[in-house]
């Protein structure tokens, strides 16, 4: 490691102007050195800065951006002072960038080859004849299998994972010496994440390369990282070794974002941080963390605290962090002891089977009989009054398949869906009476497209008010207002429009909307992936304290797992549509496990350097599900032999309500 | 139990915001300005022309513009100023109703079209196709011979062929809206398909509709200027500017004033349509032709 920093940020302040003409700041004074050969991790709730400021490491700024103040060097080279053409040749070749969503930066009518070979002529000094085998070299650097095959195919025959591996081949064609990455693995399942992350961190001390790993996934930063800042307001709260500031944090705001992450080994709700940052352009006075902070006293609120160095070699931007071991870094809520003693049911999934594909037309005229395997089959699961039932699996596990189903938005091929132990709901929304669909209620992913950006809070609120009980007026503004105070969002809100709020904000309010029909089931679907942690902690306590009040019953489905497992009472893992094992959370988060769930918890990031994830399987799903026999047969590293090609595994109990498929037996598993 | 406060936070009608937005835009501002001044011209021309657009003077034969007529006189003596000041009126006033008649009845179909979806949507689009890749003026002049001009078959034939292109746009509109999670939400809660339509798809198809609209407004002033033209449109002695170019056309050579007043109108109203088009469509946040990254 060469001691002389390789890419120096000094003083770096980044706005734009706004339409009345005040310039608003996004960066301020924002200074970082990387030397060779190290990561660091930049860490920030979305509209930190935390992109601009990787952005401005290639110097390039997303339009209306301007510099106000301060550099940037790379290799001692002034990159605010580049032309076009001088900037070109540094980006891509000695600098590169893997964004966030490689699928969408490859181009999609080139074969991954061809896109590579254009990266290698751009970037390298290679004769062109050496191309090819050099091309086939990056694809093996980026573990890719079988690349000679690789090179012949489109990006859109490769998985999200594959296609990141792509975009960091094509990163590395230039031989760089430094990489920025904007969320590389954010959007990818938690093995694929593993993986990738295991690779960057592989390649990077290979090549000794420098690293700016931008992200808000604490798991992934304590992952790759030596060093980690916090940005908070676009402002450095925290800088310090990733061990120090995964571990001990010494700003407030870290310390709150630490707390907010659920985590595998806990079975409390994370605590969530209250408030949110302010926006670009606010006024702040004093610390712009004071409002939310629980050390904040008069100086905090009226003089701004400089970035201090401490002994340990940490830089704080705050007044008290002597006085940080005042909060806990871990949850200290202790959860809700659920009540088991209620064995009625509330809903029943009976031999469930769904499938997307239609017979074509020739099939049916040939009456061909090799129908694909149904997307999601045979899924028996009772879910008891009261209990929060969590979905788990990679994305094309069909959990939000199987919740469309029960909403009656897509129906099924096959099997029941019993509501109340004796209710057969059609399986068609139209169909269902009104009574049985006001019973149910469903949550989406993102509050920007489940909420109708024409309509304000109140008349979002009304559509179930009015349908299911046909208030009107006075009493539905006032019922409306009674939601709002529920999801603790203020009467005032009624009269926003959805771009007027947060994301935390918009899910509450679609959370209230659920809950404005007074339902039995909520089915949540990824309620919380599109938020950030401190909101999505806050959301999750939402929903437990909602639960308690309302004794409703959710079906909760995420791919995180620690966050299922905070918020669930019992589990159930989906692989390819097909149920894996089920069980109360506990019992599923511990010894035994079906081979699927332990590569899922293998896989998982912690927030703690000290963590290593094990990789027990790889990380390709399959495009569709096997025709016979174990759905997890292709990946399984435990896998018996031809049983399991040939038969669907049984379902062994392993204890209390605790069903594994697997072929493995009991004592072995 | 919390007390409502009725409007507690200051929301601002979106109506105004658009039109503030427009506004404060200079394409906005200019475009609105040509478009309010032709409308208020059209409104009060009849008031406010020097002369009689009928009157005929045979010593005042292509005169050119002097101090009295300010653009000169066409081959009847009539003076071109007062006739184009008075030129808009039927145009306006028979654009004016069909290109809601338009928007309304294709912005209808397409939305049901977007919604039906499937083969029936495949086969109707196709038939849609066959109408739009035939030449307008040849599919207008089939109906006008038949049944005659005058603004009892103009407007309809008008509203007709310029609510087709409609049905395009606001199907396309709904497809974009329809996959939504919102549409699905409502779905879920079970609202009927009407309620749907109405409370969830239309506000947000209507703002594609708005400036659909105004751009089929300036292609159907043009096809009625044409119409005029070819002497299907405003029937003498009643001017208009696409008569009155036809008029002139014969003279241009030793007359050329005679063009340049009806031009000018034409042009400018047609140019303020769009520029107030152009400045909605960026207000309203669906304008599609940003500046490329690169």
């Amino acid at each position: 490691m060469s001691e002389t920093a390789f890419i120096t940020i000094k003083n770096l302040s980044i706005g734009y102007n706004s339409r009345s003409g005040d310039v608003i700041p996004i960066l301020r004074d924002v200074s970082l050195d990387i030397r060779r050969g190290e990561s660091v991790g930049l860490v920030g709730e979305s509209g930190s800065g935390k992109s601009t400021l990787a952005l401005a490491g290639l110097g390039y700024f997303k339009r209306g951006l301007r510099v106000l103040d301060g550099s940037v060097h790379f290799n001692e080279t002034d990159m605010l002072a580049l032309g076009r053409d001088d900037l070109q040749r540094i980006r891509g070749g000695q600098i590169a960038l893997i964004p966030q969503n490689s699928g969408q930066s490859l181009t999609p009518t080139l074969r991954v080859g061809k896109q590579l070979i254009e990266a290698l002529r751009l970037h390298s000094d290679l004769n062109s004849k050496n191309f090819n085998s050099r091309v086939v070299e990056l694809l093996e650097q980026v573990r890719l299998p079988d690349p000679m095959a690789m090179i012949r195919r489109y990006p859109h025959e490769l998985s999200g994972g594959q296609q990141q591996r792509v975009a960091i081949a094509m990163a590395l064609a230039g031989e760089p010496e430094a990489l920025l990455l904007d969320e590389p693995t954010t959007g990818l399942d938690v093995t694929t994440q593993a993986h990738i992350l295991e690779l960057l961190r592989d390649l990077a001390r290979d090549r000794n390369m420098a690293m700016l790993y931008v992200s808000h996934d604490l798991g992934a930063i304590a992952r790759v990282c030596d060093r980690v800042v916090v940005l908070y307001a676009g402002e450095i709260v925290l800088h310090g070794s990733a061990v120090q500031v995964l571990g001990k944090p010494r700003h407030p705001y870290a310390r709150g974002l630490l707390s907010s992450i659920p985590r595998l080994n806990q079975t409390s709700m994370p605590m969530s941080l209250d408030g949110r940052p302010p926006m670009p352009g606010e006024t702040i006075n004093g610390c712009a963390f004071s409002d939310r902070c629980v050390l904040s006293d008069e100086k905090c609120t009226t003089s701004s605290p400089p970035l201090l160095a401490l002994e340990s070699g940490e830089e704080v931007r705050c007044y008290h962090s002597n006085l940080i071991d005042r909060i806990p870094i871990n949850s200290k809520k202790v959860a809700s002891f659920r009540k088991s003693g209620e064995v009625q049911i509330a809903a029943g999934l009976q031999r469930l089977a769904i499938s997307y594909s239609k017979p074509s037309f020739l099939t049916t005229l040939f009456k061909k009989s090799s129908q694909p395997p149904n997307t999601v089959d045979n899924i028996n699961i009772d879910i008891k009054k009261g209990e929060t039932l969590g979905l788990v699996g990679e994305s094309g596990s069909g959990k939000s398949t199987i919740l469309k189903a029960i909403a009656g938005l897509i129906s099924p091929k096959a099997g029941k869906i019993i509501l109340d132990g004796t209710i057969e709901l059609s399986a068609r929304v139209e169909d269902r009476d009104a009574m049985n669909l006001r019973k149910i209620q469903l949550i989406f992913q993102n509050p920007d497209d489940s909420l109708n950006p024409r309509h304000t809070v109140g008349q979002i609120l009304a559509q179930p008010l009015r349908l299911y009980f046909g208030l009107k007026g006075n009493i539905l503004r006032q019922r409306s207002a009674d939601l709002l105070d529920r999801v603790r969002l203020g009467a005032h809100y009624l009269d926003r429009l959805p771009s007027q709020l947060s994301g935390g904000e918009k899910q509450r309010v679609a959370i209230a909307r659920a809950f404005a029909a007074d339902p039995e089931i909520v089915l949540c679907d990824e309620v919380t992936s599109a938020l950030d942690v401190s909101v999505q902690a806050a959301v999750l306590n939402l929903l437990d304290e909602l639960k308690t009040e309302q004794k409703t019953t959710y079906i909760f489905v995420s791919h995180d797992l620690a966050v299922v497992k905070a918020i669930s009472d019992r589990v159930a893992v989906l692989y390819q549509g097909r149920l894996c094992e089920v069980g109360p959370v506990n019992s599923v988060y511990q010894a035994p496990f079906h081979p699927y769930t332990d590569a899922l918890l293998g896989a998982v990031l912690e927030p703690d350097p000290y963590i290593t994830p094990v990789l027990s399987a790889d990380d390709i799903v399959e495009l569709s599900p096997p025709a016979k026999g174990c759905p997890f047969q292709r990946r399984c590293p435990r896998k018996l032999g031809t049983i399991c090609e040939t038969e669907t595994p049984p379902g062994r109990q392993i204890g209390l309500g605790h069903i594994i498929n697997c072929h493995i037996p009991n004592n072995e598993l | 139990m919390v007390t409502v406060t009725i409007n507690s936070y200051k929301t601002n009608n979106r109506a105004i915001m658009v039109i503030l937005d427009v506004l404060s835009r200079p394409s906005g501002a200019v475009g609105l300005f040509l478009v309010l001044l032709h409308l208020i011209l059209a409104i009060i021309s009849p008031y406010i022309t020097p002369f009689d657009y009928k009157l005929q003077n045979s010593s005042l034969m292509l005169t050119p513009p002097d101090a009295l007529h300010l653009l000169g006189s066409d081959h009847l003596g009539r003076d071109i100023f007062s006739r184009t000041l008075m030129g808009g009126r039927e145009a306006l006033a028979v654009t004016g109703i069909a290109t809601p008649i338009a928007v309304a009845w294709g912005g209808f179909i397409g939305i049901l079209f977007g919604l039906v979806g499937g083969r029936v949507d495949e086969v109707l689009m196709r038939v849609v196709d066959a109408f739009l890749s035939l030449p307008w003026i040849l599919k207008m002049l089939v109906l006008i011979v038949t049944f005659g001009t005058g603004m009892e078959v103009l407007i309809p034939t008008l509203a007709f062929f310029y609510g087709i292109p409609v049905i395009r746009v606001a199907r396309a509109a709904t497809h974009d809206v329809i996959a939504r999670d919102f549409i699905w939400a409502a779905k879920a809660r079970g609202h009927s398909r009407i309620s749907i339509i109405r409370s969830e798809l239309l506000p947000n198809v209507l703002d594609t509709l708005m400036v659909e609209g105004a751009m089929r407004w300036s292609w159907m002033l043009l096809a009625f200027s044409s119409l005029s033209f070819l002497g299907f449109g405003v029937s003498p002695p009643n001017p208009d500017w696409g008569l009155m170019i036809s008029d002139a056309r014969g003279f241009m050579s030793f007359a050329p004033w005679g063009v340049i007043g009806p031009v000018i109108a034409l042009s400018s109203l047609i140019i303020g349509i769009n520029l107030t088009a152009d400045a909605l469509a960026k207000s309203l946040g669906i304008d599609r032709a940003q500046k490329a990254p690169v």
